[in-house]
């Protein structure tokens, strides 16, 4: 499982936020388009990307986009 | 400048079941309002006929594209070949009469499979791909059937455009937030091949239910579908749209 991939694919949920916008330590509640529907989008990307089930207790503790991964990996 | 709302100049339109009774008509009624069409169906030479019955537009060539929308391959190649569209109109459908206990799985099958799993794949991989442009427009042909009535021995096509019926409410909620619109036209009878399994008999009597005494014409359908394309409808969303002469009243 690689960051970057996970970036793009994280960054592939919204659509008016760029990709260059999303970074290891960005903190993804703060974006502006962030919604509980983008929040559902990333969790089931998680699923059909990586066949890992989190849930939105794991969205919540995550603050970065880089803990939301390291959670993922602790998953695999 | 000419005031009309209901132009769709600059528009790009997608249309399943492009070669068909409504299908070709939504196709002929877009372009005359500016649109620039995508025409799919599975029906090669019908599909080239509707074609070259669009009206020319300025804002490019009309294309049609054969394609068996049940087929996951054929779907996918159709989604990444067609340009950015503006509105989408999944009118693809079948129906045939059958009394509850003259069904089979292979027909609610098969039935299932295009009138309500090949809309749902294409809207998703639509959605996904991001083809539909901010502002776009989704419109499904539903039916009177199901959503507002139902009848003897259409219990299939019912419950498959009752399946429409809340997957355009769902989509029209998940991406009003995102600018796209989502909406459904239902139809009572119209004249178009479609209802070629009813008799004579059947329709004459059928009709009584009609006040405005008639069938649906296609440009009926066709033109209620445009106004939900057009910006004149741009705070219409999640909304089954009657055209049904009436028919639903009693």
């Amino acid at each position: 499982m690689n960051l970057n991939e996970f970036i793009q694919h994280f960054a592939e949920q919204f659509d008016e936020t760029s990709v260059s916008e999303i970074t290891p330590s960005t903190n993804f509640h703060d974006l502006d388009e962030y919604s509980s529907i983008i929040g559902l989008s990333i969790i089931l990307m998680v699923d059909e990307e990586y066949g890992i089930t989190i849930g939105a207790d794991d969205m919540k503790q995550a603050q970065t986009v880089e803990d939301l991964f390291n959670i993922v990996k602790t998953k695999a | 400048m000419e005031y009309n709302p209901y132009s769709l100049e600059g528009k790009t339109i997608l249309i399943t079941g492009g070669a068909g009774g409504i299908g070709s008509e939504v196709g002929r009624v877009c372009s005359k309002l500016g649109a620039r069409i995508v025409l799919t169906d599975i029906r090669e030479d019908a599909l080239q006929s509707a074609l070259s019955s669009l009206v020319k537009v300025d804002s490019g060539e009309h294309l049609a594209v054969k394609a068996d929308l049940t087929n996951a391959d054929e779907l996918n190649v159709l989604v990444d070949q067609i340009p950015e569209i503006d509105g989408f109109v999944c009118n693809a459908g079948v129906m045939k009469l059958v009394l509850t206990q003259f069904i089979t799985e292979e027909e609610l099958t098969r039935i299932q499979s295009i009138n309500l799993n090949a809309p749902i794949l294409l809207t998703k991989a639509l959605l996904k791909k991001k083809r539909i442009r901010k502002g776009g427009s989704v419109v499904f042909t539903a039916s009177a059937a199901g959503v507002y009535r139902v009848s003897m021995g259409n219990a299939i096509y019912a419950t498959t455009k009752c399946g429409i019926d809340a997957f355009m409410r769902t989509v029209a909620l998940e991406y009003g937030p995102k600018g796209i619109r989502c909406n459904s036209v239902n139809p009572g009878m119209v004249e178009t091949a479609l209802i070629g399994s009813f008799t004579e008999e059947q329709k004459e009597k059928e009709m009584q239910n009609y006040p405005l005494r008639r069938f649906a014409r296609p440009e009926d359908i066709a033109q209620g579908i445009a106004f939900l394309l057009s910006d004149a409808s741009s705070f219409v969303t999640g909304t089954a749209l009657k055209i049904d002469g009436g028919m639903t009243l009693s």
